[in-house]
């Protein structure tokens, strides 16, 4: 089928047989909201749909759902996800197994619509899982993933692509079976729920002991979460033959240097690789897939024994620099030859970032001394 | 007076975190005895989540969910459409929220909530300002109350919260009060029977946020109704208005000088309070005769 990113995430949301979604319409997640209330509407998707006064309240409903015991789905972008930041606390804090798709776009002011990874990347802290997708494809297959490892580990997902990059652009995409897909995600029934033959409550005050324990079984849940992820991944590769990984290395094999970064950007430097690999330069990509939690362990082992690392964040923390930049030193802090981990913003507020921009910001950071700070690209 | 039989089912418990002589334990009791045990709530934080108890206590026989103070009429619709979706649509949801959460932060949701006309029960314990918080002004505080916002007095009228209601065309909105038991437990089984939005405002004099004696907030509930400054009516599909009381008995001073956030008031605010009431109350006689 060709389709864009944001319907093939309709798609992936629809075969994922959701009970309950609620949805506010902001450029450029607008698509995927339309195009699952028409699926609903011509009787192919059997889920309740709610249409609130904002993305608050879409996640307060979202959440509630899911405590009451139903798959939730819902979908947004920037503006909207930082309004509802609050609740993506109430959230994670639940365990809310819900999976929400975010549109990257640069958070105002000033205003625009470009693809800039700010808006979910400052939302690290929040509990919730995060994925990032390169491609149509992979947020399709990715939604249904992410109800598998929700459910698994009992924590909320977040699915991210880049604005129009990747939420626009018609690609060729493999649609499964519905009966993949559901041989695949059995029917949500999960141990605890609200009803009224069972009289539990939940969310009211809790003691400082209670509130300590219940942030380290989080703590807990998020250690699984890579594993959940990475096996998660590796079932739905064994269906459809189609597997991601929670990183993954591209032309890494004996690099000197690797560029790592996360999203539709990482197509780009699969180019800038394989020309700056046909000119003989040994140079791969790292992608992060799994930006949260942090794949600690298999970033280091991916980059053990590389001499240089480019970091390309498309997201900026003003005092910081690039987030990836600064939680891949972090990562990497302490190993035994430790890579120069050098780090530009490069995309920055959608700005183009060409195969030969990449080609020449590994020209300058190679066997140079790193700066502390992330460079802004030229 | 005869109590209602709702008095003594075993819905609401004892051990309640409410203050000594609070008549929101009363009215939440009176509620839930009446919406019997296939009902959920969702909380607000306010005093009724306080009423609730800390976890793993609970002194509600139901299951209540607490959302955030903003979000309980979005989190209710979530909840509803959920048990829809499990074929649990007997089951009653309601809310129980305070008027900061329903008048001010939780106006946005509320409204949303009314205009796609969830099927819920919306209940806002009404004590007219952030008393969980100590005693702020919040937009359902009257005229020249003080509140720890407020010292000098509000300075702007309460928000009609029924008539905003009633403009969203719901099947049910009304005023009800602790004073009169067997009114707010006809209005309760009255929205129980109706489907879609419903929204039940319980006046509840706040002990010490009005500078009441204990055991005096009955009888100021009791007065606000009587003076008409709190009418009892209920607005059937935002056009049908039903006055509860046939007149008023009382003048306003009898129902403010009871209360300690009243004792700056000069006399020419009085009467622009009794004027005021004099006006609106003539406006819903005459929507209740047409």
């Amino acid at each position: 089928m060709l389709l864009t990113g944001n319907h093939a995430v309709a798609w992936g949301a629809r075969l994922s047989r959701p009970d309950f979604m609620a949805c506010y319409p902001i450029t450029p997640q607008t698509p995927i909201l339309e195009k699952l209330t028409e699926f609903q509407m011509r009787g192919e998707l059997d889920a309740e749909i709610l249409t609130p006064e904002s993305e608050h309240s879409a996640m307060a409903a979202c959440i509630s759902a899911s405590m009451a015991g139903v798959r939730v789905f819902t979908a947004m972008s920037c503006q909207g996800l930082l309004l509802m930041h609050e609740k993506l606390h109430y959230a994670a804090g639940l365990r809310a197994p819900i999976v929400m798709f975010n549109v990257n776009r640069t958070v105002a002011s000033p205003w625009g619509f470009w693809p800039d990874q700010t808006d979910s990347v400052a939302q690290r802290d929040t509990g919730w899982i995060q994925l990032y997708s390169e491609s149509s494809q992979e947020s399709l297959d990715t939604v249904i993933q992410a109800f598998r490892i929700a459910e698994r580990v009992s924590n909320p997902v977040l699915i991210s692509h880049d604005a129009f990059y990747i939420s626009h652009a018609l690609e060729p995409v493999e649609v499964p079976a519905q009966a993949t897909v559901d041989q695949y995600l059995p029917p949500f029934s999960p141990a605890q729920f609200l009803d009224t033959e069972r009289g539990e409550s939940i969310g009211n005050v809790v003691s400082p002991a209670v509130f300590c324990q219940h942030r380290r079984n989080m703590d807990q849940a998020m250690q699984l979460a890579v594993a959940a992820t990475q096996e998660c991944d590796a079932e739905w590769e064994r269906l459809v033959g189609r597997g991601y990984g929670v990183i993954e290395s591209y032309r890494c094999d004996d690099a000197e240097l690797v560029i790592v970064t996360m999203g539709s950007m990482c197509g780009t430097v699969r180019v800038a690789v394989d020309g700056m690999r046909g000119r003989g330069r040994a140079v791969g990509l790292l992608k992060v897939r799994l930006f949260r939690p942090l794949p600690a362990e298999a970033l280091r082992d991916a980059l053990a024994g590389v001499a240089d690392v480019l970091v390309l964040d498309r997201n900026y923390s003003p005092g910081m620099g690039g987030v990836l930049h600064q939680e891949l030193k972090s990562v990497l802090y302490g190993m035994a030859d430790a890579p120069r981990v050098h780090g530009y913003l490069a995309g920055v507020g959608g700005v183009n970032v060409s195969p030969a921009k990449i080609e020449d910001m590994a020209n300058r950071v190679q066997r140079a001394a790193p700066a502390v700070n992330s460079q802004w690209m030229g | 007076m005869k109590l209602p039989e709702s008095a003594n089912e075993p819905m609401f418990y004892s051990g309640h975190a409410a203050c000594p002589g609070c008549v929101m334990a009363l009215s939440m009791r009176h509620i839930l005895n009446t919406l019997g045990p296939d009902t959920m709530a969702v909380a607000a934080p306010s005093c009724a989540a306080i009423i609730c108890g800390a976890q793993p206590c609970s002194s509600l026989r139901i299951p209540v969910y607490q959302t955030t103070l903003e979000a309980s009429a979005a989190a209710a619709s979530g909840l509803r459409r959920a048990l829809d979706a499990r074929g649990k649509r007997d089951t009653t949801v309601i809310v129980i929220a305070g008027d900061g959460g329903t008048y001010d932060i939780g106006f946005q949701a509320l409204s949303s909530a009314a205009e796609r006309n969830e099927n819920m029960i919306y209940f806002c314990f009404d004590n007219e300002g952030y008393m969980n918080t100590g005693g702020q002004k919040s937009s359902a505080t009257p005229l020249y109350a003080s509140t720890g916002s407020t010292p000098a007095g509000k300075r702007s009228v309460k928000k009609n919260l029924t008539e905003i209601m009633a403009a969203h065309e719901i099947p049910y909105t009304a005023t009800a009060s602790p004073s009169h038991l067997p009114d707010l437990v006809r209005k309760v089984e009255k929205a129980k029977a109706l489907c879609g939005m419903r929204v039940i405002t319980v006046l509840i004099p706040c002990l010490a946020g009005w500078g009441l004696p204990d055991d005096a907030a009955v009888a100021s509930a009791r007065l606000a109704v009587d003076s008409g400054m709190f009418p009892l009516y209920e607005v059937e599909g935002g056009q049908r208005y039903t006055l509860n009381q046939a007149t008023r008995t009382r003048p306003v001073k009898d129902y403010i000088g009871m209360q300690k956030r009243y004792r700056h008031l000069t006399v020419q605010q009085l009467d622009s309070i009794q004027a005021a009431v004099d006006t609106s109350w003539g406006h819903l006689a005459q929507r209740a005769a047409v």
